[in-house]
């Protein structure tokens, strides 16, 4: 794999964090929070590990495939996928509006590329990355299926079934992560509902478990090396990601708060001056 | 037309494990899925012959009914396996946003539906199955009445394209459509008649055709529609037979909320007002006992239906 270009990446890291902003101040709706947080994520992924064509096929025969499981941080998603080539960036501007292909949360029913499967229902996500992973065994093809979850989402049920199945069944072409920001829509993780020792309990399901900072993209990038490294040899791997919820717009960082709701006019110009324009707004 | 006698009995579960099976020899991308509860769907043949392409979930099955979706990503053809409630009603969400809202080509299949189900009782007996999957935006309903109609019906979904309900059950039941023709989507004409039409699914096409025998005794001609596909509904078929008859029944092993009998007072009530009874079970949770005895206690007998019948004919 070619070395990553830093100074670009970066460059993409305060575009894509614009253009979040800029989607959710536009139609007054919409999940700012881990959107901002997690752009390091995307950008790693879709402009460093991941094998992808544009040219979406559903079926990704012979492609890494990516599955976005807390569907509600489409905004990062959709400026990703508009950056990388898979639409036109000025289609950002139609985000959660009528007629449009970007949903609130991400379908495949109007045909947006880059999507394979809807989500936002929470709890999903790790199982339909799991049957990918399957086929992709099936049919002889050696690319990674990776998922991003959030933290809060691991009080579903569903993905502890997920976890246990891909552990029992040796699912090693999937790398998950889990967005560990410590904060869900009605507070604070551990006010909510504790998760205690994640990672205690997913090497108790029979996962191998890396810890990142997932704000550190230099740091990311290595994370998601290892990850790679330690795929493939029996076991699924799980990226432990810490994050900051909000991470680039200050009065957003940390906060619960801004989970799911749209600046006003004078927080999107505050928002606006933080985060420089590098590639283009929409 | 035929009048129908069965020779041997089966259970419509065999005839979804012998369709299965063939389909694997048919299509390498056919997989099975199943949620510990192999024995009892039948899927034991597939397993054996083909145990690369079985997938045993365990008891998990909102995990199963998404694994499911992310396998046709590549191509391949998934067939769910477990019990009528535990394919729609637990997994619901799963089945709604994983699968249908994402056009994904998954075959839920489904035994131990409705009464028959009979001693595990009403924890199991799902009576509100048809109207949840028919409820489901581009959700194909298929609801077989014999065990040779349940092979074909599972041999049809392997070509068919889209999300799909297979809903069958446990008893052995009368075998007598062998040699008729399956296509999804069109109502089979059992018997030809001209005073009444009894629009019947799954098990109940058995019981309307006992019933279309004591009606004849009594002088009124039935016929009896086999009514396999819930969605699409075969409009044109109904409307044609009600134009005839000018009244109808329908039975089925279900709620009347939401079952075959909605979905034909819709079409009726549309685009030809028409008396209509419904043999149904109504707004009840079942309860233990042997499959023939709960039919009876809940109204899906032979003899219900001919009631039915003969009120109906009065309000024409």
């Amino acid at each position: 794999m070619a070395q990553p270009d830093f100074p670009y990446l970066h460059k993409l890291c305060s575009q894509i964090r614009r253009d979040i902003v800029r989607m959710v101040y536009n139609c007054q709706s919409g999940h700012p929070g881990a959107s901002l947080g997690c752009t390091e994520f995307f950008v790693a992924l879709y402009f460093h590990f991941l094998k992808h064509n544009p040219k979406f096929s559903m079926d990704g025969k012979g492609e890494d495939l990516f599955f976005l499981s807390n569907g509600h941080i489409s905004p990062v998603w959709y400026s990703t996928l508009a950056h990388a080539g898979y639409f036109d960036k000025k289609e950002l501007s139609t985000f959660r509006k009528m007629n449009s292909r970007l949903q609130g949360h991400p379908a495949t029913h109007e045909h947006l590329p880059g999507i394979r499967v809807a989500s936002g229902s929470l709890g999903q996500g790790l199982s339909v990355a799991i049957g990918a992973a399957l086929t992709k065994k099936l049919n002889n093809d050696d690319r990674f299926v990776y998922a991003l979850m959030g933290d809060g989402e691991q009080q579903e049920g569903q993905v502890w079934e997920a976890c246990m199945f891909a552990a029992h069944n040796k699912v090693d072409n999937l790398i998950a992560t889990i967005d560990y920001n410590g904060q869900q829509i009605d507070g604070p993780v551990d006010k909510i509902l504790s998760l205690k020792n994640l990672k205690a309990k997913w090497e108790a399901f029979g996962w191998v478990v890396i810890e990142s900072n997932g704000n550190d993209l230099e740091g990311l990038v290595a994370a998601l090396e290892k990850a790679q490294g330690l795929a493939k040899k029996g076991q699924p791997v799980l990226n432990l990601m810490t994050t900051v919820m909000g991470f680039g717009v200050d009065y957003m960082m940390g906060s619960h708060k801004w989970h799911g709701v749209a600046p006003n006019e004078e927080e999107f110009k505050k928002a606006m001056a933080q985060l420089e324009e590098t590639l283009g707004d929409f | 037309m035929t009048k129908f006698t069965f020779t041997d009995k089966k259970d419509t579960r065999s005839g979804f494990g012998v369709g299965l099976h063939e389909l694997g020899k048919q299509n390498p991308n056919v997989v099975a899925l199943v949620a510990d509860l192999l024995g009892s769907m039948k899927m034991d043949a597939f397993k054996k012959d083909f145990p690369e392409r079985f997938i045993q979930i365990g008891i998990a099955e909102a995990n199963m009914m998404s694994i499911a979706a992310g396998m046709t990503i590549g191509g391949k053809i998934p067939f769910t396996g477990t019990f009528a409630n535990f394919s729609t009603g637990r997994v619901y969400d799963q089945i709604r946003q994983s699968i249908a809202y994402s056009g994904k080509n998954v075959k839920v299949c489904a035994s131990h539906a409705g009464l028959t189900l009979g001693e595990d009782g009403a924890t199991h007996q799902i009576l509100e199955d048809i109207g949840m999957m028919k409820m489901m935006p581009g959700m194909t309903v298929i609801v077989p009445c014999d065990f040779n109609q349940t092979k074909e019906a599972t041999l049809a979904l392997g070509t068919h394209i889209g999300p799909a309900y297979l809903r069958f059950g446990r008893p052995v039941w009368p075998i007598f459509t062998t040699g008729r023709p399956f296509t999804i989507g069109k109502a089979d004409k059992m018997i030809d008649g001209k005073d009444v039409t009894i629009f019947a699914c799954g098990h109940m096409v058995w019981q309307a055709i006992e019933a279309e025998a004591i009606l004849a005794e009594k002088g009124i001609s039935a016929e009896v529609i086999n009514i396999h596909t819930i969605k699409p509904l075969d409009v044109e078929a109904i409307l044609t037979s009600a134009e005839k008859t000018r009244c109808v029944v329908t039975c089925e092993e279900h709620q009347m909320n939401g079952g075959l009998g909605d979905s034909v007072a819709q079409v009726l009530g549309r685009f030809r007002p028409t008396p209509i009874e419904m043999v149904a079970v109504n707004d009840t949770f079942g309860e233990s006992g042997k499959p023939f005895e709960l039919l009876t206690k809940y109204g899906l007998g032979p003899e219900n239906i001919v009631k039915a019948v003969e009120k109906v004919m009065t309000r024409k």
